[in-house]
C-alpha cells in the first residue's frame, strides 16, 4: 500500500531458513530512512467509518501540491486501529510522534504547512488533557495511552498490516523460525503451559492443558488434527479481535502455524464473522503474502514441516462461537451444537481430534515462544497471566480499544484510561463478558480484572467487552437486552434455552411495564437455575447471567418496577412520561415538526406542551431538542 | 441467469462439489444476486450433493442470507449493547413508522431494506445506522431520514452489491 517501499518482489523471496528470514529483516531495515518523515493514519473500522479514507487521500494531494524536496517527501502509512477511537480519525507525525484527533481532510493542508515544511504542530488538533487543559503532543503521553501495557497489540498502529515487509521489520515469523530450527514441538506445548496463557475467548481454559490433552488424544487416534482460529467475535460491543485481525493478520496466523507445528496438524481454519470484511481481507492478504515467502504451505521455512489454512466466513449466527457448532458450521452445515460428552480436543471438526482458540489467544503465542514463557508469566497476576484486550464501550469518555496486564482493577479502566462518565457523575455499572456476562456494581470498583475475580463477583472475562452503563441505564431493560438477544439467537436444539429464555424475557418485559410481583422475581431465579443447569451448550446456561447479576447487585431497582411502578433510570417505555420545561423550552418548534404522533403542540416563541395521551414516547423530541427543555418524569 | 457480468454457473464452479462448501456457495450467490433464488438454491445443492432440505435449513439458520430479493438500499440499524444504551432500539422503530415495514422486510417499492445487526463494531461511533456500506456515526432520526431523502432523489440503479455477505 502506501508503506515505505522496500521493493519485495512476492516469489523473489522463498525463504529457506531462520537466517535467510534475518537476512530479509535487514535487509529491510537498511532500507529505510528513521528519519524520514513518515504520516501514519488510523484505517481501523472506526476511523473508517469517520472518514480517514478521505484523509489519507487528502494528504497525498496536498503533499504533491506542496511541492516537497522528493528526498524528504514523507510516507504516509495506513495502519489498524489506534484504539482511541472516539478521538477518530487519528494521525501521527513519525518520526516526532506528533498526535493529531479528529482530523478532517479540510484540515490536511495546515498539516502539511505547517507540521511538515515548517516543523511546527497544528495545536488546534492536538489532544488537550480535560482534567489540566494541557496540550499534549505526542501518542504516549495521553493518559488514554500511558496507563496502557500495549502487548499483543504493540505492532497495531504500527504496521501496514497489508504489507507483510513491515510485519519483518517488526520482529514478525520470528518466533516461528525460533521454533522450527530450535524447537521440538513438544517443547513448544512445554511452553505455552509454562506461561499459564488461558484462552481469551470466554471461559479462560488453560490453553497449553488444551494442547497438551490434543497430543494425548492424537497418541489414541492418530492423525489428521485439526487447529482452528475463532474469529467468530459476536459480543455485542466487543471488537478486539477484529482490531486484532485487521492491523496484525500476521500475528493470528504465526499463533496457528506455531500451534499447527506443536500438534502436527497440517490443515488449519480460520472461521471470521461475516460483519468483518475488512479482517477477512487483511487475512487473505497476509496469507498470501507468507504463502509466498515461504512461512506457510509446504515445507516452511524448508524445515519439513507443510502446514496450509482457510478462511471460513461467518454467516451471522451468534452460536457459532461456541466451539462444536463453529465445527458443524465449517462442515457446511446450520451452526447446531453437540453435547460434550466427548471433548472437541477429542472428537472436534470432521470427528478428528481440533484445538480451537480465540484469535487473541493465538496472537499471545508468537510472543510466548519467542521471549520466552519466563517473560510472560511475570505479566498479570498468577492465576491470569499476560495482558487483556478490552473494548471499552457505552457511557465513558475515551471510547476504544486498550491492553492492560490482568489484574488491574476495574476503576483504572474506566476511570483513568476511560475518562469516566461523560456527566461527570460516578459509573452505575460495568459490563463484562457480554451476554453471557454480568454487571459488577460502582461499589465493586476495586475488582481486579481477571479471569478468577471477574467470576467471583458473577460475572466472567468473556471475550473482552466493558460497558460502561450510568444512571439513566436501567438494568431491567439491560436485563431484556440481552436475553431477547439470546432468544433470537438460540439455536433452539434445546428446551431449557430454547423455552427457558423466551419465558424469563417475559417475566422482564412484565416488569418493564410496572406489572409483576415479587413471586415472579422467585419464580425468575428458580427458572434461571434451570436453564443453567439444563441448556445444552454455553450459549444457554451463560444465558441467565446478566440477569442474576443484576438481581443480586440491584434489586432494589427491579423493586420500584414492581412495587412502585417507577423506572428510576427513566428507560422503560411503559413507565415514563415525556413534557417539556417550559423554563428551557424557546419555542422553536423543531419538536413539533419532527413528532411522529403530532402531539407536541404551542405557538413560535411560546413553551411547547406535549399530550402524553397521544405521546408513542419514541424520544424523538428529546434527542431533537437542543436546548434539554424535553424532561423525562 | 446473470447480475452484474456474473454468472450463476461461474460462481458454483468455484468451489470443489463437496458438501463443506455449500455455505460458500450461498454466500458468494447471495452477495452477487442480493438473496438466493429457489434455482439457485437448486444449482448449489446439485453441486455441492446436498438434498435441497438441508440447503434450506442452512439458509434459515444463518441470520445472513436472504429468500426473497432485497430493496435497492439496505438499512442497517446496529443493535449492538452500546447502540442499545444510546437508542439504537428506538431509531429501528422510528424507521419502521417512516418506511412503514417491520425490521427484516422491503418496502413495497422495493427502495429499502430495513434490518437490524448484532453489532458492527464501531461502538464509538453509537448510535449507528448503516445505509449500503456508508456508515451514519451518532445516529438520529432526523440524521437518518436526511440520508433517505438523499438516496430517494436519486436515481434508481438496480439491486444494490453486496449488502449482509
Amino acid at each position: 500500500m502506501h508503506s515505505q517501499s522496500t521493493a519485495l518482489k512476492v516469489g523473489s523471496w522463498r525463504l529457506q531458513s531462520a537466517q535467510d528470514l534475518n537476512k530479509l529483516r535487514e535487509q529491510i531495515l537498511s532500507e529505510r530512512d528513521p528519519a524520514r518523515p513518515e504520516i501514519v493514519i488510523c484505517h481501523g473500522t472506526g476511523c473508517l467509518a469517520n472518514g480517514s479514507d478521505k484523509v489519507a487521500k487528502a494528504f497525498k494531494t496536498a503533499i504533491d501540491a506542496a511541492g516537497i524536496d522528493a528526498k524528504v517527501v514523507p510516507g504516509i502509512k495506513t495502519t489498524g486501529c489506534h484504539g482511541f477511537c472516539s478521538r477518530g480519525p487519528l494521525v501521527i507525525i513519525r518520526p516526532k510522534g506528533l498526535f493529531y484527533q479528529r482530523v478532517s481532510p479540510k484540515d490536511v493542508e495546515e498539516i502539511v504547512k505547517r507540521t511538515l515544511v515548517e516543523g511546527q504542530a497544528v495545536e488546534r488538533l492536538l489532544y488537550k488533557d480535560p482534567k489540566t487543559d494541557d496540550l499534549i503532543f505526542t501518542e504516549d503521553q495521553i493518559p488514554f495511552y500511558k496507563l496502557q501495557q500495549r502487548v499483543v497489540l504493540h505492532n497495531i498502529g504500527k504496521i501496514d498490516p497489508t504489507d507483510i515487509s513491515d510485519t519483518i521489520a517488526a520482529g514478525g515469523y520470528q518466533a516461528l523460525a525460533k521454533a522450527l530450527s530450535t524447537m521440538r514441538p513438544e517443547q513448544v506445548v512445554k511452553e505455552i503451559e509454562k506461561s499459564g496463557l488461558r484462552g481469551r475467548g470466554g471461559a479462560g481454559f488453560p490453553t497449553g492443558k488444551k494442547w497438551r490433552s490434543a497430543l494425548n488424544a492424537i497418541k489414541k487416534k492418530g492423525r489428521p488434527v485439526y487447529v482452528v482460529v475463532n474469529g467468530d467475535e459476536g459480543d455485542p460491543g466487543a471488537f478486539m479481535d477484529r482490531t486484532i485481525m485487521e492491523g496484525d493478520p500476521h500475528a493470528v496466523l504465526e499463533g496457528l502455524i506455531l500451534a499447527a507445528y506443536a500438534l502436527g496438524a497440517q490443515q488449519g481454519y480460520l472461521y471470521v464473522r461475516a460483519e468483518y470484511p475488512l479482517a477477512i481481507r487483511h487475512l487473505e492478504i497476509a496469507m498470501a503474502q507468507a504463502r509466498a515467502f515461504g512461512l506457510l504451505g509446504e515445507n516452511i521455512l524448508n524445515s519439513g514441516f507443510s502446514f496450509d489454512a482457510r478462511i471460513n466466513r461467518g454467516a451471522g449466527a451468534f452460536v457459532c462461537g461456541e466451539s462444536t457448532a463453529l465445527f458443524t458450521s465449517i462442515e457446511g452445515k446450520p451452526g447446531n451444537p453437540r453435547p460434550k460428552y466427548v471433548r472437541s480436543v477429542e472428537e472436534g471438526l470432521w470427528g478428528r481430534p481440533t484445538v480451537l482458540n480465540n484469535v487473541e489467544t493465538f496472537a499471545n503465542v508468537p510472543l510466548i515462544i519467542e521471549r520466552g514463557s519466563g517473560w510472560y508469566a511475570g505479566l498479570g497476576v498468577s492465576h491470569s497471566t499476560g495482558t487483556k484486550v478490552f473494548s471499552l464501550v457505552g457511557k465513558v469518555n475515551n471510547v476504544g480499544l486498550v491492553e492492560v496486564p490482568m489484574g488491574v482493577p476495574m476503576a483504572a479502566i474506566v476511570e483513568e484510561i476511560g475518562g469516566g462518565v461523560p456527566n461527570g457523575k460516578p459509573f452505575k455499572a460495568v459490563q463484562t463478558g457480554g451476554p453471557s456476562g454480568g454487571c459488577i456494581p460502582y461499589r465493586l470498583k476495586g475488582t481486579p480484572v481477571d479471569f478468577d475475580s471477574l467470576t467471583a463477583a458473577g460475572s466472567m472475562m468473556g471475550s473482552g467487552a466493558m460497558i460502561v452503563m450510568d444512571d439513566t441505564d436501567c438494568v431491567v431493560d439491560v436485563g431484556r437486552y440481552f436475553l431477547r438477544f439470546l432468544e433470537e439467537e438460540s439455536c433452539g436444539k434445546c428446551l431449557p434455552c430454547r423455552l427457558g429464555l423466551t419465558r424469563m424475557r417475559e417475566i422482564l418485559d412484565n416488569f418493564s411495564k410496572g406489572q409483576g410481583t415479587e413471586q415472579d422475581i422467585e419464580d425468575l431465579t428458580s427458572l434461571a437455575q434451570a436453564v443453567q443447569d439444563g441448556a445444552l451448550c454455553a450459549l444457554g446456561s451463560s444465558a441467565p447471567n446478566p440477569v442474576l447479576t443484576t438481581l443480586r447487585y440491584f434489586k432494589e431497582e427491579y423493586m420500584a418496577h414492581i412495587r412502585d411502578h417507577k423506572c428510576p433510570a427513566g428507560v422503560c417505555k411503559d413507565l415514563i412520561t415525556y413534557s417539556i420545561d417550559p423554563e428551557l423550552c424557546t419555542g422553536c418548534m423543531s419538536c413539533a415538526r419532527q413528532c411522529p404522533a403530532q402531539c407536541i403542540t404551542g405557538k413560535k416563541k411560546a413553551a411547547h406542551i406535549i399530550d402524553a395521551e397521544k405521546c408513542l414516547r419514541c424520544g424523538i423530541c428529546m434527542d431533537t431538542c437542543k436546548f434539554n427543555a424535553v424532561v423525562i418524569s | 441467469m446473470s447480475h452484474y457480468g456474473v454468472q450463476i454457473d461461474e460462481i458454483i464452479e468455484r468451489y470443489p462439489d463437496k458438501p463443506e462448501y455449500l455455505i460458500f456457495l450461498l454466500q458468494d450467490i447471495q452477495s452477487s444476486y442480493g438473496y438466493i433464488s429457489a434455482d439457485a438454491m437448486q444449482l448449489a445443492c446439485d453441486h455441492t450433493g446436498v438434498p435441497l432440505t438441508q440447503g434450506y435449513s442452512v439458509a434459515t439458520f444463518y441470520q445472513s442470507f436472504r429468500l426473497d430479493p432485497s430493496g435497492e438500499h439496505e438499512i442497517r440499524v446496529c443493535l449492538g449493547t452500546a447502540c442499545h444504551l444510546k437508542g439504537g432500539q428506538r431509531l429501528v422503530e422510528d424507521l419502521q413508522r417512516r418506511l412503514n415495514v417491520k425490521a427484516g422486510g422491503t418496502t413495497e417499492d422495493m427502495r429499502f431494506t430495513l434490518s437490524t445487526v448484532n453489532c458492527v463494531g464501531a461502538c464509538a461511533l453509537a448510535p449507528v445506522v448503516v445505509v449500503d456500506n456508508e456508515y451514519l456515526a451518532n445516529a438520529t432520526a432526523k440524521k437518518v431520514d436526511k440520508q433517505l431523502k438523499v438516496l430517494d432523489s436519486q436515481n434508481a440503479v438496480g439491486i444494490e452489491e453486496g449488502g449482509h455477505a
